[in-house]
């Protein structure tokens, strides 16, 4: 059999009851990426000899009775979480050869659980866009059709998953990052809360809205890597300190007694037919499985879209300041002084979103700006918040679409930047909110590309996300179904 | 016009970004459509709202001043575009 094409909690089963290990897992997934990389495009690094030596550690580890619950299966991270082991390039030209001296948190969690990692997955330019067309190396294509985007900026750790090329992998989400390609691929994708996930070792793109999350075969899958990778961490002050609850000891509860709400603003104006239908036909199974549906309202939701645009840009800027070719990065040749090395290190090192972003943000923070743009942007972002503070004393759960359509062809919005923002209308508010928001499978168009929904729940409220992930992912039985990926 | 191209160009000055002819004509434009389009946030009234900068009620987050593993000098400068050995290498600043 091809053990590639399990889940992951399937594959650690195997490894349990001693039918493999995880050296022929790892060989699996290698196999795999050789079969369909050149069509998926998913890693913008691999090394194979790296993870099989992992993978004997793990196998020795687990013959002892030790080793971490993940012990022997092979992930792949997003390349702007930081590792020693691999180039972490962001996507971009100005960090093409850096290696930090360190891992990320969840990294180093992942390497715990007994995680042998594959590689480093492609992104949007650091994770600023939303088809991953901004990557200066690769753009991954969706494993469901050929010439099609896998979403972004998670579009190298979505399409990877969906293609079997990783039993699991990680990705960061700002503003609709991980929920927006796991929608487009078919997989699942879970922003977790803010705070729930360490973002020490997470490149900096708008530190009040990134987190880390899991994106995977199916929503055991997220469950158990959301077990490993959440948590306390003294090392980053914005991470919150309570307990993890045993998010795979919940999936089975159902949603009888759950109220699920379904925002009004939603389901408006350019969301296509076929995703609509989709997405109302998972809440019926979700009503018809025991949950009360009723309907709420988010009224600051067409204002998502221009807060997001102003506070991520403003952040970004401010982050971003710090790629100077001094420490790291790309430092531009034969320049005349310092001030003249930092203008054409930034401008030759970052791509064009980038710099628009950039951009925005100095723009919308400097004098004379500041009260018109950002602040503005930032008492709007506390409607936002009390509006979803409203809705959940209403309800336990929201269910919605994640994306407005489904994939578009690679190169159909490229030049047209603010009709790809409008894009993120519906993930952007929880990032703006701070809350969990899960993208669960939920079916697939005339054309056959994937539909995923959008579930949503109060701060540190995960678990009614795994339960109703769960329910909806068992009622419509569509997690086994797999992409033709060129005749394999 | 929200933006001119002169506004671009001083903006970019302050990120320490050079943009070509070609780049401020088109970064204006874009940047132009981009913020007629947020502009609808002056509909809300938010006179008398706070400000959300993070979405969790986090104090201080202090730790005990003790020193705590760090990286080696040679680790830190690993990824360095120029050093000596020591520290840091940047061109001439002043003349």
């Amino acid at each position: 059999m091809d053990f590639s094409s399990l889940t992951l909690h399937e594959a650690l089963r195997l490894l349990e009851d001693g039918t493999t290990t995880s050296v022929a897992l790892t060989q699996a997934v290698f196999s795999r990426i050789g079969a369909v990389e050149d069509r998926i495009k998913a890693y913008l690094a691999h090394n194979e000899e790296l993870a099989l030596q992992g993978a004997e550690q793990a196998d020795a580890l687990r013959a002892q009775g030790q080793g971490g619950p993940l012990c022997g299966i092979p992930l792949a991270v997003k390349d702007l979480l930081c590792t020693s082991d691999f180039p972490t390039t962001c996507g971009s030209r100005m960090l093409e050869r850096f290696t930090p001296p360190y891992n990320a948190t969840v990294v180093e969690k992942l390497h715990q659980a007994g995680v042998v990692i594959t590689g480093k997955l492609a992104m949007d330019e650091f994770a600023m866009g939303s088809t991953n067309e901004n990557c200066a190396f690769a753009v991954p294509e969706n494993p469901w059709k050929a010439g099609y985007i896998a979403g972004g900026s998670s579009g190298g750790s979505a399409a990877a998953v969906a293609a079997d090329e990783c039993f699991g992998a990680l990705g960061s989400d700002t503003g609709g990052s991980i929920r927006q390609p796991a929608s487009l691929c078919g997989v699942v994708g879970m922003k977790p809360t803010y705070g729930r996930v360490s973002r020490y070792g997470l490149v900096a793109f708008a530190s009040s809205l990134d987190q880390v999350g899991p994106l995977s075969k199916d929503v055991r899958d997220c469950a158990l890597m959301m077990e490993a990778i959440a948590g306390y961490d003294p090392r980053d002050s914005t991470s919150i300190n309570r307990p993890v609850p045993v998010y795979s000891q919940v999936l089975e509860r159902g949603v009888r007694g759950l109220r699920i709400g379904v925002p009004t603003e939603y389901f408006g104006q350019g969301l296509d037919p076929e995703v609509e239908t989709a997405v109302r036909r998972g809440i019926e199974l979700l009503e018809q499985a025991g949950a009360e549906i009723v309907e709420v309202s988010l009224p600051h939701t067409q204002y998502c879209v221009a807060v997001y645009y102003l506070i991520a840009p403003a952040e970004a800027s401010s982050n971003l300041a710090r790629y100077d070719g001094v420490r790291y990065g790309f430092r531009a040749a034969g320049t005349d002084g310092l001030q003249e090395m930092y203008n054409r290190s930034r401008s030759q090192g970052f791509g064009d979103e980038v710099k628009r972003r950039i951009l925005i943000g100095t723009y919308a923070l400097s004098a004379g700006y500041y009260d018109a743009y950002y602040k503005k942007a930032s008492q709007v972002r506390t409607l936002i918040k009390q509006d979803f503070e409203t809705v959940f004393r209403q309800c336990d759960l929201i269910a919605s679409p994640v994306t407005p359509t489904p994939a578009w062809p690679i190169g159909e919005k490229s030049d047209d930047p603010l009709s790809l923002y409008l894009s993120d209308i519906l993930t952007l508010s929880a990032n703006l909110a701070g809350i969990p928001g899960m993208s669960v499978p939920c079916g697939f168009t005339s054309a056959g590309l994937p539909v995923g929904m959008q579930l949503q729940a109060a701060h540190f409220n995960e678990e009614v996300l795994f339960q109703a992930g769960a329910s909806l992912e068992q009622q419509l039985g569509i997690a086994a179904k797999k992409p033709v990926i060129g005749g394999v | 016009m929200k933006i001119t191209p002169e506004e671009v160009e001083r903006v970019a000055a302050l990120a320490r970004l050079q943009l070509d002819g070609p780049e401020v004509e088109r970064m204006t434009r874009q940047l132009d459509t981009i913020l007629s389009y947020v502009a609808k946030l002056d509909e809300i009234d938010t006179q008398g709202v706070e400000v959300t900068t993070h979405t969790q009620q986090v104090v201080n987050a202090f730790r005990e001043d003790e020193v705590q593993p760090s990286l080696q000098p040679e680790q830190a400068l690993a990824n360095a575009p120029e050093d000596n050995g020591a520290s840091f290498s940047v061109p001439r600043i002043i003349r």
